[in-house]
């Protein structure tokens, strides 16, 4: 948390000028109070208008002063606690953004998202509000303290006696009620998660007639949710009664005090008036201390989680420098490479050895969970191997600027992204300078001609977020015409052509068989005919590799590979046969 | 002026559900009442106190005393009349945010599948949920310093008179100024609060897409471009944000400014007129307790008023869920479809989801008791709609569909969707446990049953090894579960019931082919002898089946058999050849 403090440090001037300014203010409020028993005693006891004149004069001035006063701390609380969120928000987009895929995984984007956009406003609203109030409010409750000693020290003898009773209920309350809230706030998650799965799931809920089961789940959860509101309520409720309570037996047996004062002597009515406003003055405080104290505990867990996000360190650092060129024609090897996720489990992949050479066609099978998706995710360093080696052109790829490793893989992911914006800025994301006739040239190659050209803006009609305005077969072929834009050295797509139809995935195959720069491709699919012509198949099964060579070899000897390509055509093998 | 009459109705909307708790209601403002008069006695008792002691030797400690015990009883009563009222506000506050949420809940399990397709999961949610609970919080305020905030200003201004005329007309003429002052800024203030609300949304969309698929933003090195164009919005925002706050942050010390100045015209006309000896010093003491509470419920009330009118958006936006035209019920004379033979038909159906873009134009269908129909065409040919239009998740627009002879619109839905048995390729499971999910078709379904449709589903191995069995919770959308084995899952559930029709969305991809061939078995097992439409992505399913449609935009432009289909060299044979092609 006090590592925060550091994005405070441009902003330090405001941040002592707010609340000194705001001190000031107060300091005025409390000698109100004096300046009104002078009038008491003096102006009203004398009958001098002349001087109850000067008096209220010096009272509207003490008002003045306190309004500038006091815009002037607003106006330093505000910009610092801006700036301060500020800064803070980009040095943590800045930060996340760094973060490693395994990094990610861990902690969930939704989090981290959350983090900026929500977690650091309550951080902003709390910072502003602690630099106003949070020094004012005991400052003016022991300020009247301290007045109230200057008048008469026996008198007095009762703030030292109201000021912690009162403080003990009121954050007695405080301290028994803000748990209680983060339950009423799981309770809340439960009606919200139900309603959400029933959104989610309104087909099956209807096909299976479960509306009114569901219907008594709200039920539940809701009355669940306002029982305990009430609960809280009740207490939360009690704090106001209970301190006006105690504030007026205080007043009672101060103006008793004040009486007995007054006979010896010692005191005049006027200075039992002031005492008597000390007192209300003090209520008001307290309670506004309590709520405020409730907002900035809300805003310090807050801050809380942004650092804890701020202290998730990126583990994954790529070399300063290209390492040197070595003559070969090995383009991708593996060697007995093994992978396991950070969030645990079994190994993801283990054994894997292989290598490819420039330009050949490498197919990658098998079942969901096999590994396929995690062993070409190893090759741009998206995730470090947990042992063994993989090596591009021959220098393993630790030995890379991360930079220049992902410059020479295009990647087409599994899941077809796409971002807000046109066609032509989602396909700059390959390369920022692409001409209009490689633009064209990597979208025919993509089969995704035909999308551009059947819109009447072609490369700058619109995409909406996540691409919805197009179909998952059109996202898929963009986000290959994305990747082909780079020219990159080694292509992988990765399960990215499921959404084509056969005729569409075969074109497509034969485009980028003729691609003039001659990348190495590695094709990953659960489809035996996307991969049947590779020069090379590996088959992985439960994050074995259990099989590599081309086809017909495989169809000799690996027992997986037959299954799954039995599966997909059975009926031609058979009459055939 | 619309939008105050779109209010209007909202707030007879809110006060009609306030109207159960009417007896709450009416104790409320009581005790509000009783609270309020009797805080306001006390300064009163204090001043009279004060006025006892005045000097060495003219001190009347008998007099204090007895004024001092009130002010003891009064506080006490006061407290206790306070503390009540607060009660019984937040019970009518909850129980009616209840029972809103509650009708929200109900109205979305009857709203057609066209409003639930058409919004954003997020945005219903977000009614529910947050709109909800802001609405609570306006409602709770509006209940707990509404009327007190008026009876103390009523209050006070009867005492104040009873005590002195002139030093109230002070008073009341100064106090609107401070209402002004904050209105003033208020409004001025409203255009920064959108633009800052605009750049925050701005912030938050650009967060969420780049955040959201960092892994694409890493794989394209697209850092650097991004950390700019954040950088660009958070200026923006920053700026917005600081006006915003900070002109808006003046409305607090201008108004405690004007209130000082009422004070300190009080301390002169009511030191005046001690000098004049109309007041006492107690009564003054009173008076200026007075003045410091007089403009209080004044600045709380219009609090209230913005904080009810967010309330008031609040519970317009949960109202227009509530209202939210339902399904059209159904029919009044509609029969009970007890066990369908499973005769459908589709006569001349024509649809579609948005009315200027028709998709289905006209479609028709015979399909014999027993037979498997293969449903196959190109992404957005109209596979899925027609599995809408079967199960009456949506109405055709022109023609008919009947089972059994019988128009669907005639027959119950619950009755016609409990003779389908669904399989979704976006498998759904609720959160709860594994036996919870499967016996959602037929609750009463014994253990014996459960693990015969477990086995037939080829899923009882792996549920067996799962850590509780049966009773393994899993989370909302299946947790852990891999896809295959929520796909078996889903399967489970029907193979429990086994209606008469089934409806079967094969999975495109990401199922390893041994879950794939269980899936395929438990499938075959499933149609024995039932009506079945599979949308069909796999040959063998295909080629296995009694009929094939090739759908294309929206029409059925090929029917028949495998064979008849490759023979006549159409869109069916094009889309086959092209599989086995090289």
């Amino acid at each position: 948390m006090k590592k925060l403090w550091k994005y405070m440090r441009d902003y330090r001037r405001e941040g002592i000028l707010a609340p000194l300014f705001k001190l000031l203010e107060a300091s005025l409020e409390l000698l109100v109070p004096l300046v009104m028993a002078q009038i008491i005693d003096t102006g009203i006891a004398n009958g001098d208008r002349g001087f109850i004149l000067s008096r209220c004069g010096i009272l509207a001035a003490l008002a003045a002063v306190g309004l500038v006063c006091s815009i002037t701390a607003q106006y330093f609380a505000a910009k610092a606690s801006v700036g301060f969120a500020a800064k803070l928000r980009s040095t943590l987009f800045k930060h996340i953004q760094s973060l490693s895929y395994s990094k990610l995984d861990t902690q969930g984007t939704g989090t981290l998202i959350a983090r900026i956009t929500g977690d650091i406003n309550q951080v902003q609203s709390g910072m502003n509000l602690a630099l106003r109030l949070l020094l004012r409010s005991p400052f003016v409750v022991f300020g009247a303290m301290i007045m109230a000693f200057t008048i008469d020290v026996k008198a007095a003898l009762m703030f030292v006696v109201t000021i912690p009773l009162l403080s003990i209920v009121v954050f007695g309350i405080m301290l028994w009620s803000i748990p209680m809230y983060k339950k009423v706030q799981a309770r809340l998650d439960k009606v919200l998660g139900i309603t959400r799965e029933n959104l989610s799931g309104v087909r099956v809920i209807r096909a299976f007639c479960k509306e009114d089961e569901e219907r008594r789940e709200f039920g539940e959860r809701n009355a669940a949710l306002t029982k305990l509101q009430l609960i809280v309520g009740r207490v939360s409720a009690a704090m106001n009664p209970a301190t006006y309570i105690m504030i007026n037996l205080g007043i009672a047996v101060l103006i008793y005090v004040g009486a007995l004062r007054v006979d010896s002597g010692i005191l005049t009515q006027g200075q039992v008036v002031a005492l008597y406003n000390y007192m209300s003055q003090i209520l008001v405080e307290l309670v506004k201390l309590a709520s405020l104290i409730i907002t900035i505990t809300k805003a310090l867990a807050c801050a809380g989680r942004v650092s804890a996000a701020l202290d998730v360190e990126s583990d994954m650092h790529g070399a300063d420098t290209m390492p040197k060129e070595i003559d070969t024609d090995e383009e991708v090897r593996f060697e007995n490479v093994e992978f396991g996720y950070a969030t645990g489990g079994e190994p993801a992949l283990s054994g894997i050895s292989f290598s490819v050479k420039k330009g050949e066609t490498m197919g990658i099978i098998g079942g969901t969970g096999s590994g396929k998706s995690s062993l070409v995710s190893l090759i741009p360093r998206f995730y470090d191997a947990t042992g063994g080696h993989v090596y591009i052109k021959e220098n393993d790829v630790k030995d890379y600027p991360l930079g220049a490793l992902r410059e020479m893989v295009g990647m087409v992911p599994q899941k077809a992204v796409l971002f807000k914006g046109t066609i032509r800025e989602n396909l700059r994301w390959g390369n920022a300078d692409a001409t209009e006739e490689e633009m064209e040239r990597a979208l025919s190659d993509a089969q995704a001609l035909e999308i551009v050209k059947a819109k009447p803006e072609g490369l700058d009609s619109p995409v909406a977020q996540n691409g919805k305005n197009l179909s998952g077969g059109q996202r898929q072929r963009l986000t290959i015409a994305r990747a082909l834009i780079k020219k990159p050295e080694i292509l992988i797509l990765d399960d990215s052509a499921s959404a084509l139809d056969y005729a569409t995935d075969l074109a497509l195959r034969r485009s980028l068989a003729a691609l003039s720069y001659k990348p190495t491709v590695f094709i990953v699919s659960q489809r035996a005919s996307s991969i049947l012509h590779a020069d090379k198949i590996a088959v992985l099964d439960e994050g074995k590799m259990v099989g590599l060579g081309t086809h017909d070899e495989l169809m000799q000897t690996c027992p997986v590979y037959r299954e799954i390509y039995y599966s997909q055509y059975e009926q031609e093998v058979k009459r055939d046969a | 002026m619309p939008k105050l009459k779109a209010n209007n109705s909202t707030l007879k909307k809110v006060l009609g559900r306030i109207a159960r708790y009417r007896l709450n209601a009416v104790l409320s403002i009581l005790l509000s009442a009783v609270y309020v008069g009797l805080s306001l006695y006390v300064p009163i008792l204090a001043g009279r106190a004060i006025d006892n002691v005045i000097a060495p030797g003219s001190v009347d400690y008998a007099q204090i005393m007895l004024e001092l015990t009130k002010i003891a009883v009064v506080a006490a009563i006061a407290a206790l009349a306070q503390w009540l009222m607060n009660i019984i506000n937040n019970s009518m506050t909850y129980n009616v945010v209840k029972d809103m949420r509650t009708e929200a809940f109900d109205r979305l399990m009857k709203l057609p599948l066209s409003y639930i397709d058409a919004h954003p999961y997020g945005e219903t949610v977000s009614r529910i949920i947050a709109d909800v609970d802001q609405f609570a919080d306006g409602l709770l305020l509006g209940f707990s310093q509404l009327f007190t905030g008026i009876l103390t200003i009523i209050g006070t201004l009867i005492f104040m008179l009873s005590v002195n005329a002139p030093i109230t007309l002070a008073v009341v003429i100064l106090t609107p100024l401070s209402l002004f002052v904050a209105r003033f800024i208020a409004r001025r203030t409203h255009s920064m609060f959108a633009r800052q609300g605009e750049d925050r949304a701005e912030q938050t969309a650009f967060v969420e897409e780049m955040i959201g698929n960092q892994k694409v933003v890493q794989a394209f090195a697209h850092e650097q471009a991004n950390e700019e164009r954040f950088d660009e919005i958070n200026k923006c925002l920053s700026e917005s944000s600081l006006q915003a706050i900070f002109y808006s942050s003046i409305t607090n010390p201008a108004t405690r400014f004007i209130n000082s100045l009422v004070y300190a015209a009080v301390g002169l006309t009511g030191a005046f007129a001690a000098v004049a000896g109309s007041i006492t010093v107690g009564g003054l003491s009173a008076f200026l307790s007075y003045a410091n509470q007089y403009t209080k419920p004044f600045n709380e009330i219009s609090g209230v008023i913005t904080e009810f009118q967010n309330a008031l958006v609040c519970a317009e936006r949960i109202f227009a869920l509530i209202e939210e035209p339902t399904e059209e019920p159904d029919a009044s004379d509609a029969c009970v479809l007890d066990h369908a033979e499973g005769i459908v038909r589709a006569n001349a159906v024509a649809f579609s989801y948005v009315a200027d873009r028709p998709l289905i134009k006209c479609l028709d269908l015979d399909v014999k008791s027993g037979e498997r129909v293969a449903i196959v065409g190109p992404t957005g040919c109209g596979k899925t709609t027609l599995i809408n239009l079967l199960m009456r998740f949506y109405d055709v627009n022109a023609g008919s569909i009947s089972v059994d002879g019988t128009d669907i619109r005639n027959i119950t839905r619950h009755s016609l969707r409990r003779n389908y048995g669904m399989v979704l390729q976006e498998t759904w499971l609720k959160e709860g446990t594994i036996r919870d999910n499967i016996v959602m078709g037929k609750p009463d379904a014994t253990e014996e049953e459960i693990i015969a449709a477990a086995k037939a589903a080829h899923s009882h191995g792996f549920i067996t090894r799962l850590p509780k069995g049966y009773d393994t919770v899993i989370g909302e959308d299946g947790g852990s579960l891999s896809q295959g084995q929520k796909q078996l899952l889903c399967i489970t559930r029907v193979m429990l019931c086994l209606p008469p029709m089934l409806i079967l969305d094969e999975a495109t991809s990401s199922i390893d082919t041994r879950t794939e061939q269980h899936i395929q078995h438990a499938f075959a097992q499933l149609m024995q002898g039932r009506t079945s439409f599979i949308v069909a992505h796999r040959l063998s399913t295909i080629k296995n089946a009694d009929m094939i449609l090739v759908m294309k935009d929206g029409d059925i432009i090929e029917k028949g058999k495998h064979d008849e289909l490759v023979a006549r060299g159409g869109f069916y044979a094009a889309l086959y050849n092209s599989q086995f092609a090289r």
